[in-house]
């Protein structure tokens, strides 16, 4: 019998990338249903009522929802080319820094993001802090997996391509490659690798959707 | 506490998170050394094990520190297969998994979010709390199990399971009311099911003292947030 694998996804949502990076190493075939968050599918409320967000995966009629949820139960379902290590210790290390990553680093990145420029002194210290301690992490390896690319390396994938899109915004270098030789290594490898490649979304208008969000948010933080 | 095998947990008396960690341990029958840490005075073994976020719990494995509650109870059920706490199969998993971050996510820090804030803030945080309820009341329908994972307790009955003794102190510490057991008919049944297992029940805090603390916290929180607002 065949499967049916459908991802619903936005054309910019890094949520989403992880599992579309996710189905490709694992060679899945899936149907991809782009969703307008402003104006959202029966189909995506029905299959996430509580959240209404992508990405969600629909396996055989079944949705799963929330990103890292989705990646575990990737790799539970389809068991070849694993994206998370066996060890139940280093599997623990994986979620966590993928937590991390989600938690702390992507806060503290996105406040310096929409920081005022008095401001945004303050919030790099906090943002550098975080990366340092990614940076560590990476010591003695090419990809946060080993040599290949696996869970966490999904997980921070969003950061690869959002780093870039921040210094061009911002006129700022945040990941140098002095002060974050193997972070700025990593993002390399892995926006080059081909299996991720190839799924950035277009980065012209990733710049401009967010431009516009920035200087919302600055309008917004300016004292009337 | 040395760098031998063994299991060890830094934890805190009223800690939520700990008490998730505890509960797990128990209910496989995993023996373990625990150490009390005083989150307000807190000794180098936090920093050192618990080096990005300074908290506890920490399990400490042969040696090797897991924190963050959840991460902890995934990996003790991977390590101890007796008495699972998560499902076989994979997209039950998924959905324990989902409902696990949900209940710590919208249901817990939701009911703390209403303690610690005052005005439009808190009857924001309420009305999330009521909504977080709600979902949670219709998947407990739904599943019409006596747990959450079934008739044995299990993932998500663990890390939702903090409300079942502390969901009362909160309410009465922050003036606000959440848990009408009218509205919420299969969630206060599950409550009195999880608490009336002898090892869920055993050792909880006492209530006059959570009372004590939340009522502290609560303030020191509420007061960190003026300061922030009027800086």
């Amino acid at each position: 019998m065949a499967e049916e694998v459908k991802l619903f996804r936005t054309w910019s949502s890094g949520y989403a990338l992880r599992i579309v990076w996710a189905l490709k190493l694992k060679g899945i075939e899936y149907e991809t249903i782009f969703e307008d968050l402003t104006n959202k599918s029966p189909s995506l409320l029905q299959y996430n009522p509580i959240h209404g967000k992508v990405p969600v995966l629909v396996h055989d009629g079944k949705p799963v929802c929330e990103s890292l949820v989705i990646l575990e139960y990737v790799d539970e379902t389809w068991k070849h080319n694993p994206l998370l290590p066996q060890d139940p210790y280093e599997k623990s290390m994986a979620r966590f820094w993928a937590n991390f990553g989600d938690d702390k680093l992507m806060k503290s990145i996105w406040q310096l993001f929409i920081a005022r420029e008095k401001d945004q002194d303050v919030a790099a210290v906090e943002a550098l802090e975080n990366l340092k301690l990614v940076e560590e992490q990476l010591k003695g390896k090419k990809f946060f997996h080993g040599e290949t690319i696996g869970y966490l390396d999904l997980a921070f994938g969003w950061f690869a391509d959002f780093v870039s899109i921040l210094e061009e915004i911002m006129s700022l270098k945040l990941v140098d490659g002095e002060r974050f030789p193997h972070l700025s290594s990593w993002i390399q490898h892995f926006m080059d690798a081909p299996v991720i490649r190839d799924c950035w979304p277009p980065r012209d208008k990733m710049i401009i959707k967010y431009q516009v969000m920035r200087e919302k948010y600055l309008a917004a933080a300016t004292p009337k | 506490m040395e760098e031998t095998g063994g299991v060890k947990l830094l934890g805190f008396w009223v800690s939520p998170f700990a008490q998730r960690v505890k509960w797990a341990l128990k209910l496989k029958g995993i023996q373990y050394e625990y150490t009390e840490e005083d989150i307000y005075n807190k000794s180098p073994l936090v920093s050192k094990l618990n080096p990005v976020y300074g908290k506890v719990p920490v399990l400490v494995h042969n040696g090797k520190p897991i924190s963050e509650s959840i991460i902890i109870l995934e990996y003790i059920d991977e390590v101890w297969k007796q008495a699972p706490l998560l499902p076989q199969d994979p997209y039950e998993r998924a959905q324990a998994r989902f409902w696990a971050k949900f209940a710590e996510e919208k249901v817990r820090q939701s009911v703390w979010e209403a303690v610690c804030s005052s005005g439009e803030e808190k009857q924001k945080a309420v009305k999330s709390a009521v909504e977080a309820f709600e979902e949670f009341e219709k998947e407990l329908k739904r599943r019409g199990t006596k747990f959450f994972g079934g008739e044995t307790i299990g993932f998500v009955d663990i890390v939702a399971g903090c409300i079942s003794y502390q969901l009362a102190v909160h309410e009465e510490v922050g003036s606000i009311k959440i848990l009408d057991s009218s509205k919420f008919p299969a969630i206060s049944e599950w409550i009195k099911n999880f608490l009336n297992h002898p090892l869920i029940n055993e050792g909880l805090p006492q209530k006059d003292q959570m009372f004590a603390y939340f009522s502290k916290r609560s303030k020191e929180i509420a007061s960190r947030k003026m300061s922030h607002k009027t800086a």
